[in-house]
């Protein structure tokens, strides 16, 4: 079976006045077809740089990245990212942020604005096509974002922490959303985050990662049947034993 | 601990009431807090929970109604009220130690008083090797470690936290809090935490205030009665964590 993604030996130094920080230490795995993959890691153990490898923004030091089967040079339309501060066009309108990457690859204009208005309907922002950023909580700005993401119809989704901005309410719903939208949509996810609940939540499978220099701690499949319950004994049984894996840094 | 029903009253709030113009945020609100009671208070985001904060410490006033410390209206004067924000608040041009001694100094504490508080609370949080760094040397767990020493070492008749720990992993946040929670225990202060995060409020408070939307007023109050440290697979704490989620359902 040739898998969606492969990363092979990744490791990053970033050199700075003459001194080296190692932040990724020889990272190896795959991620199958249509795997929602969580990467779970404390903060600042390099979690994102790691993603922002995958996507093709940050060049590793070693290692490489492999998308069906073919090493990615660069960023690409391929991938998808949904950032944690949103990172929305604040000029433009919800409509078009997320038709903005179809536009930029000359998509004709009566197809870029169907795509995008599916995919706001999608998200559940239908009727807010024409509001600016500013004008929409964070929840509402983390699903232009998806949207977004989700437009240019990339190979993978990458998402960093894309919850961690707004308050334990709305992301016990934007958990629930993320799923629904994936299972309606499919797509391969990497998903980052630093929060164990939300890692057994979504994902079909965790890698658990150590506290820097990132190294793969330990895998966990994640085998109950969706939706799940955060306080259901064996979500409790898995978040126990993932909490004995996961490091923090003070 | 003294039991419970032993405290007596340290902190009353009587028909807070607060108006933006003519947005009604907080509405009527009353509540006692007990000597030494570590009293959490969860909300909506928007429901007036950093408002009513900053109302507690008299950063801006109620439009009507009061608070009372120990009988007498609360006053920066007369009281010593602690402050821990959301994100840190550190004075950067001091090193750690100068931070912690700040409130002392300004309150014009004698050099060996000061010296002598400050001891005492660097034993009680991990900040020993680092008292000559400056905050921008440190992580941010770090810099509220120090926010929170300086809090606690103006030996204060409140202390008011303001969603301290929200922007750190679940692991980081428990180990903070179990240094939190051995802090209040030894120095037994009275602690009023807001979060929006149930199972942090579970996890540390004797008694939760669940607030509604706004016109924001007290819905329900919960006692928690397990010892600490609590673990947060444990069924009983399952049990409150679940009562306390049905009853903000409809935020």
């Amino acid at each position: 079976m040739q898998y969606k993604i492969v990363c092979e030996h990744i490791s990053k130094i970033y050199e700075s006045a003459g001194r080296k920080l190692l932040v990724l230490d020889d990272i190896s795995f795959s991620v199958r077809e249509n795997e929602f993959l969580v990467l779970l890691g404390p903060g600042g153990c390099g979690k994102t740089t790691l993603l922002y490898i995958i996507e093709g923004l940050v060049k590793p030091t070693t290692g490489r990245v492999l998308l069906d089967g073919k090493e990615i040079q660069g960023p690409g339309v391929d991938r998808g990212i949904v950032f944690q501060h949103f990172a929305l066009l604040p000029w433009k309108t919800v409509l078009e942020n997320v038709e903005f990457g179809l536009k930029i690859r000359g998509v004709p204009k009566e197809e870029r604005i169907r795509i995008s208005k599916e995919l706001i309907e999608i998200v559940g922002l239908k009727g807010f096509e024409n509001y600016y950023p500013h004008e929409l909580s964070g929840g509402m700005q983390q699903r232009v974002g998806i949207a977004r993401a989700y437009a240019s119809n990339p190979e993978v989704l990458l998402m960093d922490e894309p919850f961690g901005h707004v308050d334990a309410q709305t992301r016990y719903y934007m958990q629930k959303e993320i799923l629904r939208i994936w299972e309606k949509l499919k797509k391969t996810v990497i998903f980052v985050t630093n929060n164990i609940e939300e890692a057994i939540y979504l994902g079909d499978r965790v890698i658990v990662l150590s506290k820097l220099p990132a190294k793969i701690k330990a895998t966990f499949d994640i085998e109950l049947p969706r939706p799940r319950e955060y306080t259901d004994p064996d979500f409790l049984k898995i978040r126990e034993e993932i909490s004995e894996q996961t490091e923090f840094a003070l | 601990m003294e039991k419970k029903e032993e405290r007596k009253v340290k902190v009353q709030v009587r028909n807070l009431t607060k108006y933006y113009g003519k947005l009604l945020v907080l509405d009527n609100i009353s509540f006692n807090v007990y000597d030494g009671e570590f009293l959490c208070v969860v909300g909506p985001t928007g429901c007036g929970k950093t408002t009513f904060l900053n109302i507690l410490s008299g950063l801006i006033p109620a439009t009507s109604g009061g608070i009372y410390i120990d009988g007498e209206p609360a006053s920066p004067y007369k009281h010593n009220i602690s402050y821990v924000f959301q994100l840190p608040s550190c004075i950067p041009w001091r090193t750690v130690l100068d931070n912690i001694k700040f409130g002392l100094e300004i309150k014009g504490m004698p050099k060996d008083e000061i010296e002598k508080r400050v001891e005492k609370i660097i034993k009680l949080i991990g900040l020993k090797d680092f008292l000559n760094y400056y905050p921008k040397q440190l992580s941010t767990s770090m810099q509220q470690r120090v926010a929170i020493a300086r809090a606690f070492v103006t030996d204060p008749d409140l202390l008011l936290m303001d969603e301290p720990y929200g922007q750190f992993d679940v692991k980081l946040r428990i180990y903070l809090e179990d240094e939190l929670l051995r802090i209040w225990e030894k120095l037994k202060k009275t602690v009023i935490f807001v979060t929006h995060n149930l199972e942090e409020a579970v996890y540390l408070a004797e008694r939760i205030l669940v607030l509604t939307q706004k016109p924001t007023h007290i819905r329900s109050e919960v006692n928690v009665d397990l010892p600490h440290p609590r673990k947060v697979t444990d069924p009983e704490f399952v049990k409150i964590r679940t009562q306390i989620t049905e009853l903000v359902k409809w935020w």
